[in-house]
């Protein structure tokens, strides 16, 4: 029996979890904000460096003539151009942008009431969700003849490639999140309470997030190839687009424009791949101790 | 601020000193099957247990004895076949992972169980903070599980249980992935509260010594199907040590009978 004096049985309980508890503490502090930024960033930007570097060996070959293959050198400056004083470049990318975000709005929609509806009746999840899967390997420029009979040279015939393409990932991702939830989660949300409405409040959509946002990511990845595609096939003379100018300018063989154009395409999908979704998954997966993918 | 002062803010309705004869759990024959009929495992068959408001009642067993089904029946989780069950007053099951969210704080986590309780938001805060004073983790609340250890997550477990206004804890090994000191001291702990809130305690365990340590009541269980084999009232003194020498002549006593529960099984 231990000893029960002055200060009491308890103070020396209360004093041994206390150690235990800051046992518990990291020792090595977090790396300041800065550092961990500029740790993750310089492998990519000497990649990049070392891309362009690339790129301008192969031009210094004279495999191809200058004026088909030109170099960074021409491109570079002729595209800052472009962006700074030409207005052109800048609305063309306003519509492409606006199309493929209300694209992939419309994806998420429907996405989403997919995979709710399949992760609530089993009837459904055993006629459609392999064909979910299955409807994400139909490359999407095959659907396009079909959706420029249906909708004709119209920003719907688009709309509806995207989505397609789309579509499938969003309902994937949530309904792999929904399926992976630990059990042990949704029993204790049952233990406290949480039904109905709450229950997808306050634990199977924040249980299924991680999963959700590398679906959305997945999905945005085939909305921008999809939208691409469409802007290539499908267009519209009076709506100056990314894929319409790619389409002009090797119409009139002005390679530096066009390598700048695709230089922009590629930057929009990186740009909302990896630095939108990519640090929101990180940021997710941190906060909740998952090692970061 | 005393522990103990906080406590009594927190659950007002029980400070009634409980009184040892209202049943607060009561299980009269009931079965439980798994399986597709014929084939089925009987997991529990007409088990019949009694727990007083404000008992600590220790449930062991052999594997297969169906302790965690009786205690998902009686939190609502599962039904059994035949017999009735009641409990009187909110229970709350503790696992043996603390099954705390991972995406909230220790301290939303709490939270979250008032608001589900229908706690008003203006109270939630103060109340929040007085749980995690309760099982002593202040200054620990803005802290997500990961960053907590075992014996932490349990206790906040634990809070977050007491934040659903639950009067009886059906807890299913809650201990049993901890290491030994970070047991101890938390047994301490668990006692500490329960004589301080007077709430009711299911614990299943499979550490007769442990069982021993806590309980008022040690109940022994058959295995396949589960059913009370003997319950043994633990008369020793508290505060009670797992290395006190009547401690361990109890054990032993339990322990016997255990194996000769699973000698049933050994098919000759």
């Amino acid at each position: 029996m231990q000893a029960t004096d002055l200060f009491g049985h308890r103070s020396r309980q209360e004093r041994e979890l206390a150690g235990l508890d800051n046992l518990e503490l990291p020792l090595r502090p977090r790396k300041s904000a800065l550092r961990r930024f500029w740790s993750g960033a310089w492998p990519q930007l000497a990649a990049i460096g070392i891309a362009i570097a690339i790129w301008q060996i192969v031009v210094l070959l004279e495999l191809k003539p200058v004026w088909i293959l030109p170099g960074p050198l021409a491109v570079l400056p002729e595209l800052w151009h472009d962006l700074t004083r030409d207005t052109r470049l800048i609305e063309a990318m306003a519509t492409t942008l606006r199309r493929a975000a209300f694209g992939f709005a419309l994806a998420l929609l429907i996405g989403i009431l997919i995979g709710l509806a399949v992760t609530r009746f089993k009837l459904l999840r055993t006629a459609v969700a392999s064909l979910i899967t299955g409807l994400q390997t139909m490359p999407s420029i095959a659907w396009f003849p079909l959706a420029i009979l249906l909708f004709g040279i119209t920003e719907q015939a688009m709309m509806f490639v995207v989505v397609l393409g789309a579509a499938p990932s969003v309902a994937n991702g949530l309904i792999h999140g929904i399926d992976h939830i630990p059990r042990i989660l949704l029993r204790a949300g049952r233990v406290l309470g949480a039904h109905r409405l709450d229950k997808y409040r306050f634990v199977i959509f924040p249980a299924a997030l991680p999963s959700f946002v590398g679906g959305l990511k997945q999905a945005w990845a085939f909305a921008w190839r999809s939208l691409m595609a469409g802007e290539l096939l499908v267009i519209i003379a009076s709506q100056p687009a990314l894929g319409v100018r790619l389409q002009l300018q090797r119409e009139q063989v002005d390679a530096v424009a066009l390598i700048g154009t695709m230089l922009v395409i590629l930057s929009v999908g990186i740009t909302v791949d990896l630095v939108i979704f990519g640090n929101i998954e990180r940021r997710i997966r941190r906060r909740r101790g998952l090692g970061v993918a | 601020m005393s522990a103990a002062h906080g406590l009594a803010t927190i659950t007002p309705r029980l400070e009634a000193a409980p009184s040892g004869a209202t049943p607060a759990i009561e299980v009269a024959g009931v079965h439980k099957a798994y399986g597709p009929s014929g084939s089925h495992v009987l997991a529990l068959s007409d088990l019949t247990l009694n727990v007083a408001k404000g008992e600590f009642v220790c449930l062991v067993g052999a594997s297969g004895c169906g302790k965690s089904t009786l205690l998902n029946i009686l939190a609502g989780l599962d039904r059994p076949q035949l017999g009735t069950f009641s409990t009187r007053g909110r229970v709350a099951l503790l696992f043996q992972e603390a099954a705390l969210f991972p995406w909230l704080t220790a301290a939303q986590n709490i939270e979250l169980a008032l608001r589900l309780a229908g706690v008003p938001r203006s109270e939630r805060q103060t109340r929040t903070h007085e749980l995690l004073h309760v099982v002593q983790l202040e200054g620990w609340g803005d802290k997500r599980p990961h960053e907590l250890s075992g014996g932490m997550r349990q206790r906040t477990a634990v809070a977050r249980a007491l934040a659903q206004g639950a009067e009886i804890l059906l807890m299913d090994e809650p201990f049993g992935s901890l290491d030994a000191m970070t047991r101890d001291i938390l047994h301490d702990e668990l006692e500490r509260l329960w004589k301080d809130a007077g709430f009711t305690v299911l614990f299943v365990t499979h550490d007769v010594r442990e069982a021993v340590r806590l309980g008022d009541r040690v109940a022994v269980l058959t295995s396949r199907p589960g059913q009370v084999a003997e319950e043994l009232t633990i008369d020793l003194p508290r505060p009670r040590l797992m290395s006190d020498p009547e401690v361990a002549t109890l054990a032993e006593r339990i322990t016997h009978r255990l194996r000769e529960e699973v000698l049933r099984h050994a098919g000759d």
